[in-house]
């Protein structure tokens, strides 16, 4: 039972990054902004967060550093989502296209830079100054659901709050009915005076702060550092999260336990019998593979926002 | 004639042009700011690229590929299709020669072809398996493709580890010498750079791209469905099989990109920890070359002349190879924001005009 335990909490730690960038997709793709990006902005967070952590520690800000690490992968999430969010709701492109872009541009720039900072390397150093596990006064004492959710990374409860807040910001508040309107049917929302191009930016921006949360949270937990192989696939199933989970943030949160702990039961499948069976790989494939049966219909329709993926031209009907 | 007239026409050649002098700018740029020389930088990736005869070759080398993943992805986009998947595509070429090459043992006028012939067609099947799925269930080809990349790439390192590992090592043991697909005397002349039959596979795909799109009538209802598939189906066309075969041959290109990798250059297949990358930038390839036979061709030349002198950035001037996937990003970037071109570009013209009116 112990086990089981530490089952759940290494699940927390492989979801939790699954869950800022998946609840950032959402955000982007209720607008109607398809973002195939969420690869690139988790990779920008990560190479933000470890250097800003990184020069913290060297400027003396001791455990603030990891912090200010977080705040520079949100920002620098910002940035990188503000070319996609140009080029997609202001100059009308492809969609798609430049996800494609944002991820070659992200990973270039993220090793470029790195090289240029760490003379040549294409990782930083090992992070001094990251985040470690805390424990939650008496809930932690609780039998395995102690050991399992309460002794977290401080991202894990971030993520746990912000999806209960997506949930109520996107239902709840005038402000997720005018996303959810511009992302089903902005003609309709422009009509009734909603700016279609801010709420579409908001949306792409939040995408980008999302996931580089989501980045970050990667190398100041289980990397301790950034190179080409920190972010490797977590975007994509962070994508196919989204559409598992139906563009809900429930849902997505959901999906993004359940991709977690497949990841999770990588480190365990020497414990368990059956697991061990299994080849590795199936673990690794099982994210996409659901992903697809669920597109192809065999659970549920998925159904997601109307207009996702057409720029919206006022001069068109 | 008309064709190479339609390509060279002024419009459809500047927004390619001002874009690649904008990514080579921006990735002037970057050099300035991390501190580098970005003359001396470019002037090493091109004396790279042209310095040797070794050199030489293996840009050749470098662009095949491209040829390949790019003709796939336009070939896609002729019909509506957006081929993301590609990179997995590829990945299923590489591993079905791979498995013919390792496991069987035929004399080389069977086994190079059915190598080719295997992995040509776990590309096109790869990508029908997307095109099915679009066409029966409706499912987003984008969506589907990007599940079936990573699909691929944990898919080919089991059948890797499975059955075709060499003991102690992440890779398969060596293609048998009767499957392999070098060309000798080329390597030789060349100074021992991997010169391979894919290259010459690849500029007759080109030609055969050209030919089923313009010359065949299967070709006319892919492009029809590809410009209207309401006015396709009105035209009592069937769409979904169309798409269905669109897919399949762009995963064909794909493929035979992976399968002349394997038979050509390296001879085995490791055990892949990321994706091959090809297949994204077969998509830059067809963006930049506007989907055209022609254009697809000189964009692999640009991005796999580019990608194999980024080696020469860094020994010649200290640049990060790297550099060069943001030089390539931004191309793309202003390719796809075409707008964002013209509204760098207007200030331009309307002096021109103004100009042209003082004139008059």
């Amino acid at each position: 039972m112990e086990v089981l335990g530490q089952l759940i909490n290494i699940t927390m730690v492989f979801s939790t990054a699954l869950i800022f960038a998946a609840l950032g997709g959402m955000f982007s793709e209720r607008s109607g902004v398809v973002n195939i990006g969420l690869e690139g902005l988790m990779v920008s967070g990560a190479f933000a967060a470890a250097v800003a952590t990184d020069y913290a520690t060297q400027y003396g800000m001791g455990g603030m550093s990891p912090w200010i690490g977080m705040l520079a992968g949100l920002i620098y999430g910002v940035l990188i989502s503000l070319l996609h969010a140009v080029a997609t709701v202001t100059f009308k492109s492809d969609q798609t296209v430049v996800g494609v872009v944002i991820n070659i541009l992200a990973l270039g720039s993220a090793i470029y830079f790195t090289r240029s900072l760490y003379e040549g390397s294409a990782q930083t150093g090992q992070l001094v100054e990251v985040f470690h596990k805390q424990a939650i006064p008496f809930l932690s004492k609780i039998p395995i659901i102690g050991e399992g959710f309460f002794r977290a990374y401080p991202p894990t409860y971030i993520a746990i709050v912000l999806v209960v807040v997506s949930y109520f910001v996107l239902f709840k508040t005038p402000f997720g009915l005018r996303l959810r309107a511009v992302g089903e049917h902005p003609s309709s929302a422009d009509t009734v005076g909603i700016s279609v191009a801010k709420y579409r930016y908001i949306g792409v921006m939040l995408s980008g702060a999302l996931a580089g949360l989501g980045g970050a949270t990667i190398a100041l937990t289980t990397t301790s550092n950034f190179a080409h192989n920190t972010i490797s696939g977590q975007g994509f199933i962070a994508l196919a999260a989204l559409i598992f989970g139906k563009w809900n943030p429930l849902g997505l949160a959901g999906a993004a336990l359940f991709f977690g702990m497949a990841q999770a039961l990588r480190n365990f499948a020497q414990l368990f019998d059956m697991a061990s069976q299994i080849p590795t790989e199936v673990f690794y494939m099982l994210p996409y593979v659901l992903t697809l049966i669920v597109l192809a219909g065999a659970v549920g329709r998925s159904s997601a926002p109307a207009a996702l993926g057409q720029p919206y031209d006022p001069g068109r009907r | 004639m008309e064709m190479i007239k339609k390509i060279f026409n002024k419009s459809s050649l500047l927004v390619p042009l001002v874009s690649i002098l904008l990514g080579l700018l921006v990735g002037a740029l970057a050099m300035l700011a991390g501190g580098y020389d970005p003359l001396l930088a470019y002037g090493s990736l091109f004396k790279r690229v042209f310095g040797s005869s070794y050199h030489m070759g293996e840009t050749i080398r470098a662009i095949t590929p491209l040829i390949f993943t790019g003709l796939a992805v336009a070939f896609a986009f002729r019909t509506g299709l957006f081929n993301i998947g590609v990179e997995g595509q590829f990945i299923m070429g590489m591993t079905g020669a791979t498995l013919i090459g390792v496991l069987l043992d035929l004399p080389w006028y069977l086994h190079g072809p059915l190598a080719i012939l295997t992995g040509a067609l776990f590309g096109g099947l790869w990508a029908g398996l997307v095109g099915y799925l679009k066409a029966k269930r409706g499912v987003n080809e984008v969506i589907s493709s990007i599940m079936l990349n990573w699909t691929a790439l944990y898919l080919a390192n089991y059948i890797v580890t499975k059955f075709l590992l060499e003991p102690g090592q992440q890779k398969s043991r060596n293609v048998h010498e009767s499957a392999l697909m070098s060309i000798d005397w080329l390597v030789q002349l060349m100074d021992k750079a991997r010169m391979h039959w894919g290259t010459f596979v690849a500029l007759a795909c080109v030609l055969v791209f050209y030919i089923l799109l313009w010359r065949t009538k299967q070709g006319y209802e892919l492009r029809a469905v590809g410009h209207n598939p309401d006015a396709a189906l009105y035209a009592g066309m069937n769409v979904n099989r169309t798409i269905v075969k669109s897919m399949f041959i762009s995963g064909v290109f794909a493929g035979l990109g992976g399968v002349f990798e394997i038979l050509g250059v390296f001879g085995n297949q490791t055990v892949l920890a990321a994706s091959v990358g090809y297949g994204f930038d077969g998509i830059a390839v067809a963006l930049l070359g506007g989907n055209t036979p022609i254009g697809v061709l000189l964009g692999a030349v640009l991005f796999g002349g580019l990608s194999y002198g980024s080696n020469g950035m860094s020994f010649g001037a200290g640049v990060p190879s790297e550099i060069v996937r943001i030089v390539i990003g931004s191309v793309i970037f202003f390719v796809a924001a075409h707008g964002i071109v013209k509204f760098i570009l207007k200030p331009l013209k309307l002096k021109r005009s103004d100009k042209s009116k003082e004139a008059a």
